[in-house]
């Protein structure tokens, strides 16, 4: 992968930069005594698509967490939408989507009521009056979930799951989107069904930064990827090209979670 | 109804309805966050409480309150901050809590293990007038929390980690959720008894669960059971001479067991009528896909 490591903020092609959303300015954080950022600069500007990609260990998890807060970190300077994170309180302007196979907790819960636990940052002591209710509605058919609204989570699919929490993340009309693997064990209908939707975010505006394991479907959306290894930046620029074995034209991408009744993908020379 | 009669069954019922409604509505917070056996813990830590009181000479009633709130307190500073080995100090805590009960009640004048039984195992028909007013005023805490604040408790207990992105104060509602644990516990104490308090926060939600989809449903479900079992335990106990918070929790045991067999069925019949309301073109059953046909298999 890359020797381009030049300062790229491709996406906003506009003469003038648009201000950052996210800052990070060497940052380095441990889990214990273990070193898991080392030094990271990372800046998101406002409606930018954002990939951070790494193997498993890299950091690419802890660095986000470090931006919303849930991890401590021991050096440098986190900034979103420019203000200091600790003192940052506009939490409605994030929407956060977690690393999580599950919505479901201990207790039964319908969708509309996951959904709503994202509205709260918008409500006054969380008294829902009817934009909020309509808000909730809205994400729900963002993500193509708006007639399993009354069915419990416990009744879904993993990438219905999957596309709850985002929904969650989406009921706060957020203008930055925190997403921590959110393709991770999703079926294809439900990668497409996020893509667009979060194509349409993108196209309103938004700004979004994510951890993913691979580009996948999410591959044209995405402006700049960021790779880290070993908790350092290895590669900051377009988003790496597919080689070796995956660039092959039959290179056949086989999900075993493909949705029922979709007809096998057939790219590959063989079929 | 001749029971009402007596002032004394008065104040056993009232008391048994305010902890039928007080413990679901707090327990369910503790099951959604996977924490079911706090209010055991509390229910330990508790009995330092009744003993001081003994000791003291104070409303132990009053005084477990104080002593379970701390408990609760310091049980989730542990869950904040010690990270490695928070089991172990819960024990501790546990069963120190235990401990100095049955130490502050045997130093106090005159006390014994007995007085401890009725905290132990509830003793309803001894529920006094200034118990009452205790246990009318937490309940009215423990309600007015469970209910106003259900969609912030539903939110930090479903996924603490969105909760703070969202900017709620997790940490305060963390301890409110504790606090008003450690509340129930002891408004629960004269009716079922400490070592059974746990039963009445869990087995009504667990049974509720059985039939209900949404988390207003399995609170209202559950709040229902809740109070059922508590005034069928105490009309039971006064007519068959048996102890009421053991007749309540066996009482409630048996309903989870009657709405998980009634539950099985009911969730048959619902799949089926969702496979009769299920659109043509959209199978129930597994199809080969049209696309493939038998060219594609590869003769050898």
């Amino acid at each position: 992968m890359g020797d381009d490591t030049s300062d790229v903020t491709s996406g906003v092609t506009s003469g003038v930069r648009a201000e950052p959303v996210v800052a990070m300015r060497r940052v380095t954080a441990e889990l214990g005594s273990r070193p898991v950022l080392r030094g990271i600069d990372l800046t998101v500007r406002r409606g930018e698509v954002v990939a951070l990609l790494g193997a498993n260990g890299s950091g690419k998890s802890t660095a986000v967490r470090s931006v919303i807060g849930q991890v401590p970190v021991s050096a440098g300077e986190i900034e979103l939408f420019g203000t200091p994170r600790h003192r940052f309180r506009d939490w409605a302007r994030v929407g956060y989507v977690p690393q999580r196979t599950t919505a479901a907790g201990g207790v039964p819960a319908t969708v509309t009521e996951i959904v709503s636990s994202g509205r709260l940052s918008r409500t006054r002591f969380g008294v829902f009056r009817r934009a909020d209710r309509a808000a909730v509605h809205r994400a729900l058919e963002l993500v193509g979930m708006a007639d399993r609204a009354k069915d419990s989570v416990n009744a879904l699919s993993g990438g219905q799951h999957q596309r709850v929490l985002i929904a969650r993340a989406l009921a706060a009309d957020p203008e930055l989107l925190i997403m921590d693997e959110p393709m991770a064990g999703v079926d294809l209908a439900s990668q497409e069904v996020l893509a667009r939707t979060l194509q349409e975010q993108v196209a309103q505006g938004a700004t979004v930064l994510l951890v993913l394991h691979e580009l996948g479907p999410l591959e044209p959306l995405i402006d700049r990827a960021v790779v880290l290894r070993d908790g350092c930046v290895l590669h900051d620029g377009p988003p790496p090209k597919a080689v070796g074995q995956h660039a092959l034209p039959g290179h056949d991408h086989v999900h075993p979670h493909d949705a029922t009744g979709a007809d096998p993908i057939r790219t590959g020379l063989l079929s | 109804m001749d029971l009402l009669n007596y002032a004394f069954m008065q104040r056993a019922l009232l008391a048994a309805v305010l902890v039928g409604i007080t413990a679901p509505a707090v327990g369910i917070y503790l099951v959604q966050r996977r924490q079911a056996l706090m209010g055991d813990g509390i229910g330990h830590v508790a009995m330092t409480g009744v003993g001081l009181g003994f000791l003291l000479s104070t409303s132990p009633v009053w005084m477990a309150t104080l002593v379970s709130v701390l408990g609760a307190v310091l049980m989730e500073l542990i869950r904040w901050y010690g990270r490695t080995r928070g089991d172990i100090a819960l024990a501790m805590l546990f069963y120190g809590g235990m401990a100095g009960g049955v130490m502050f009640i045997n130093l106090a004048p005159g006390g014994s293990n007995a007085n401890l039984t009725s905290y132990l195992f509830g003793s309803l028909s001894t529920v006094s007038q200034s118990d009452v007013v205790a246990i009318c005023l937490l309940a009215a805490f423990v309600v007015l929390v469970t209910l106003g604040l259900r969609r912030q408790l539903f939110a930090v207990s479903q996924d603490e980690e969105f909760a703070r992105v969202t900017g709620l104060p997790v940490r305060a509602l963390n301890l409110l959720t504790a606090v008003t644990a450690a509340v129930t516990v002891t408004v629960a104490m004269r009716v079922v008894g400490l070592l059974l308090v746990s039963a009445l926060m869990v087995v009504p939600v667990a049974a509720a669960q059985q039939l209900s989809r949404s988390f207003a449903a399995t609170f209202a479900i559950a709040v229902a059971i809740g109070v059922s079992v508590t005034i069928g335990g105490t009309v039971t106990s006064y007519y068959q001479d048996v102890p009421p918070g053991a007749t309540i929790v066996l009482l409630t045991i048996a309903a989870f067991i009657v709405l998980t067999a009634l539950a099985t069925p009911l969730a048959r019949r619902r799949a089926r009528a969702l496979a009769a309301a299920r659109p043509v073109g959209d199978p129930a059953e597994c199809a080969i896909p049209a696309s493939r046909g038998a060219g594609d298999e590869v003769g050898v």
